[in-house]
């Protein structure tokens, strides 16, 4: 209609469209780079926090009795360390690489809905205010635990209950929008060319999370709504006495509670599948296959929650059913770690940092995998059902899994991201101390909670004094081991280092490695071809 | 090679030997499951080492193959990178034979879960009730019951004593039961959801409020088994373990005799209570033991609560109140909070006992005694 504004763009249009200066470039920013940014950085923070909190408990925890904190304090811990790093650190770090590297990887200009972008990272820094405010209510904060089983959270809590409902409502709606923007964006803003079958595996191990965060952050939000009107408004969902049920509570928090596993861990397959044919200079053993397992996983997801609830006093035939399921999911997590194995196979192996953790990663995350493999058989189960065996598990899956990835991929992209390659002896170093360090803190910890030392305890039999100190030193250790990682992304974020080339690592292929290093403010305003 | 294997050969038998490994005093690996001491528990542990071995099979074929490539497919080396990217045959085959390994391992794990999952045909039921921070026991065939409390002193977990052997791990009175019987468990909680977990039994499970849980036992040897509340379940979750004793049919025979004479001395001693007076020492020394064992825990050995959490004593409208409403919220406990109905927890003098205590201690000294026939009356009257 309006034909007299329609010009062809002109330098100075272009030159227009750079970042705003000052706090407002972030505040009001819809570039996904730059929310990308914000992601990532929120979400270090965030590691941080929820590291200090493992810091205290360690501290406790490093002689038998009651030394450091109060076991009403110790609770709190336990549940803001888990609340912050499940739903503060890795997950926001997921969605930061999803906005910097989706669009760059399938050739869009940038997320599908970027208003909608700013505002899903813009309400998560309240959700986690809400929630750390929590802990200077009188009474203290949540103290039942990441998976707040009803009754002790409704009943049984403070009123820092309802500020820990707000927060994870706040939480949940900045995921599902995170992950709606993931989805529009694959389904329309693919560049020509760019089929189903030719997308990078991180777009699609991503594509594949955002179902997961869609289908599933909604039964989070009702289990919330249900702990919230349980709580204060006499309703009696979780509570026998008024006809309802607190076994049915963990039914619906693990319906939740089993794919959002998988939403922590299959971006990290991603991130792996890219980064281990890059440096071993040969493309990914099973593309295809990789696909169809990762799917599969997303499936399996569905129908297997109710492995974390094996003592709930379930009938036989359930037991049965949700053990020989769980064993299954098993196949498709082998197929991918054996494709990675046949992708390093008769490659062309170089150990720069970025693949030296995707190598930790997949020899820890399989040693994660197989004590679950051992958790999935019901009748030993209970036997290492809520003892540190579990603490163990899911921590080589958490932590030498999905934040070993995440590591990986800040040193396999930080480079395009700043234009300068990062001081590698520190990023060595890093590595190094983080490898020994995690190992001396999480592998005894299936020790102990093999020889019967249940989790979330804050004082222990003196049997268990000896291992504990090890492990608490392990913990301190690695813990300080991350500001080594922190300086280094402050030195390279100050373009401290040699600048590198648009394609960073001679071994990658990408759309993401055509552009220039740093990646401009707008890349690929117009589409690219794919052939 | 051979050097460096001894090395590690002796380090290992080093560490061995150390406490690290074992535990002399509860006989425990500090390494591994225990088989224990019934079929079950064994039968388990052969699953678990089956499965352990199974990985460790995986893990050392994987891992192998890609540590030769790591060492052998080296860029450095001057290797040239394959293409080879696809196969079929192989995804195939690797999505096969880890199917065949999982059926070969769900057959016994499958025989073992059903057998766990039979309590029928038992000799003897135990209706075990979880509540905020201890375990209660009810014989429902003989008509005893009672609850077992920590009996750790509290010197010790704040660091003033030294720990003992079984730290943690004691409680005043043990779960007694007979060996080579059928035992059956029911399940159940007062308030927040407990787990009974006594691992050489391989007997796990949770305590529901409002619902009931059945497991069962057969225990072949004589001893004392120790175990812990496994369901996280508010603040002292760490401080109510699980202690059975185990004794011959004969022994235990004897032992519910001996309960019953001693139930019956109680309920006489009741009687004789009801109609006299206690002096104040008794009631004050009484009132302090019984708070420290049921009341601390949540108001504080100090009375002064956990602001927020839970209420103080001290200062309270109830404490300072007519003696009736203090009775009776000890007596009843209060609805949607933690505070407990103590009526089936306490007897009637260690009821006076402590709300004397409560009324005089901390520098409050109301000077008001209330003896045992006032909790009796009050009780009549509801």
């Amino acid at each position: 209609m309006n034909t007299i504004t329609q010009t062809a763009p002109t330098h100075a249009d272009e030159h227009h469209h750079g970042p705003a200066k000052g706090i407002k470039r972030w505040i009001f920013t819809t570039n996904h780079k730059d929310i990308g940014t914000l992601y990532l950085w929120f979400a270090f923070i965030m590691f941080l926090v929820g590291g200090a909190m493992a810091m205290v408990i360690r501290a406790e925890l490093f002689q038998p009795g009651l030394q450091i904190v109060e076991p009403h304090f110790f609770n709190q811990m336990t549940t803001v360390h888990g609340l912050i790093m499940v739903f503060g650190a890795v997950m926001p770090a997921f969605t930061g690489l999803a906005n910097w590297m989706i669009p760059m990887m399938i050739g869009a200009p940038d997320m599908a809905l970027p208003r909608m972008n700013n505002l899903s990272f813009w309400i998560l820094p309240f959700a986690f205010l809400i929630l750390l405010s929590s802990l200077f209510v009188e009474g203290g904060g949540p103290a039942f635990g990441w998976t707040f089983y009803a009754p002790l959270s409704t009943t049984y809590s403070g009123d820092s209950t309802a500020l820990f409902v707000f927060a994870v409502h706040i939480m949940g709606i900045s995921s599902i929008m995170g992950a709606i923007n993931v989805v529009v964006t694959i389904w329309n803003m693919r560049a020509p060319g760019m089929t189903w079958m030719k997308m990078p595996l991180f777009v699609w191990t991503w594509f594949i999370t955002a179902y997961l965060l869609i289908a599933v952050m909604p039964v989070l939000a009702g289990a919330v709504t249900m702990v919230l009107t349980d709580k204060y408004f006499g309703t009696s969902f979780f509570n026998a006495a008024g006809g309802g049920d607190p076994v049915m509570f963990q039914h619906i928090f693990w319906f939740f509670g089993h794919p959002e596993v998988y939403i922590m861990i299959l971006p990290a397959f991603g991130i792996i599948s890219t980064i281990v044919p890059t440096f071993s200079r040969k493309p990914l053993f099973g593309y295809s296959s990789m696909v169809y397992a990762t799917a599969s996983i997303a499936f399996l997801s569905f129908i297997v929650w109710a492995h974390h609830m094996f003592t709930t006093g379930m009938p036989v035939f359930a037991e049965l059913f949700f053990m020989y399921c769980t064993m299954l999911i098993s196949v498709p997590t082998g197929v991918k770690v054996f494709n990675w194995v046949a992708t390093m196979w008769r490659g062309a192996l170089s150990f720069e940092v970025p693949m030296m953790f995707s190598i930790a990663f997949i020899v820890l995350f399989t040693m994660g995998g197989f004590s679950g493999l051992m958790l999935a058989i019901t009748p030993v189960d209970f036997q290492y059902h809520d003892t540190y065996f579990v603490v163990a598990h899911f921590h080589y899956v958490l932590v030498t899994g999905a934040i070993f990835s995440l590591i990986a991929a800040t040193y396999y992209w930080l480079p395009k991201w700043t234009g300068v390659m990062y001081d590698i002896g520190l990023a060595k170093l890093h590595f190094w101390c983080s490898l020994i360090s995690v190992n001396v803190l999480f592998f005894p910890m299936h020790f102990v909670g093999l020889a019967g030392m249940p989790r979330r305890i804050p004082d222990y039999s003196i049997q268990f004094a000896n291992w504990n100190q090890i492990i608490s030193l392990g913990g301190f250790a690695f813990g300080l081991s991350q500001l080594i990682f922190l300086a280094l992304v402050i030195k390279a974020c100050r373009k401290k280092g040699d600048p590198v080339p648009d394609k960073v690592w001679d071994g990658a292929t990408g759309l993401e490695w055509e552009v220039k290093s740093p990646a401009p403010y707008h890349t690929f305003t117009t589409p690219p071809e794919i052939k | 090679m051979g050097r460096q294997f001894s090395f590690i050969l002796a380090l290992f038998s080093f560490l061995h030997s150390s406490s690290i490994f074992a535990n002399e005093a509860v006989g425990r690996s500090n390494l591994n499951l225990r088989a224990g001491v019934t079929d079950i528990s064994h039968q388990v542990f052969d699953l678990h080492m089956t499965i352990f071995y199974i990985c460790v099979a995986i893990g050392i074929v994987v891992f192998g193959a890609m540590f030769y490539a790591i060492i052998f497919h080296r860029k450095s080396k001057g290797v040239k990178a394959a293409n080879f990217h696809e196969s079929v045959k192989v995804e195939i085959a690797w999505t096969i034979v880890p199917v065949i390994i999982l059926v070969v391992m769900a057959i016994p794990a499958t025989k073992t879960l059903i057998a766990m999952e039979d309590p029928s045909e038992s000799d003897l039921t135990i209706l075990v009730t979880g509540s905020q921070w201890k375990w209660h026991y009810k014989y429902l065939d003989h008509d005893i019951e009672f609850y077992s409390l920590l009996a750790t002193p509290s010197e010790q977990i704040q660091g003033k004593w030294l720990k003992g052997d079984t730290y943690l791990l004691e409680v005043d009175k043990p779960l007694i039961l007979p060996t080579n019987k059928k035992i059956r468990f029911l399940m159940t909680s007062d308030d927040v959801i407990h787990s009974w977990w006594v691992p050489d039994f391989a007997v796990k499970k949770d305590a529901n409020p409002g619902f009931i849980n059945e497991a069962w036992t057969r225990i072949n040897e004589l001893g004392i088994y120790r175990g812990q509340c496994a369901e996280l379940c508010g603040k002292d979750h760490g401080f109510m373990p699980v202690v059975v004793k185990a004794v011959s049919e004969s022994e235990f025979n004897q032992w519910i005799t001996d309960k019953k004479a001693e139930k019956a001395a109680a309920e006489a001693e009741e009687k004789r209570l009801l109609a006299m007076n206690m002096t104040k020492e008794d009631l004050m020394a009484e009132g302090e033991s019984v708070y420290n064992g049921y009341c601390s825990a949540c108001h504080q050995p100090n009375g002064m609560g956990l602001p927020g959490a839970f209420p103080a004593l001290v200062g309270s409208a109830i404490v300072a109140g007519p003696a009736q409403d203090h009775i009776k919220i000890v007596l009843d406990g209060k609805n949607g909070t933690a505070m407990q109905a103590f009526a089936k927890q306490l007897t009637l003098k260690q009821i006076a006992a402590v709300v004397t205590y409560e009324r005089n201690a901390w520098g409050i000294n109301s000077g008001e005694l209330i003896q045992p026939k006032d909790v009796h009356q009050l009780m009549q009257n509801q």
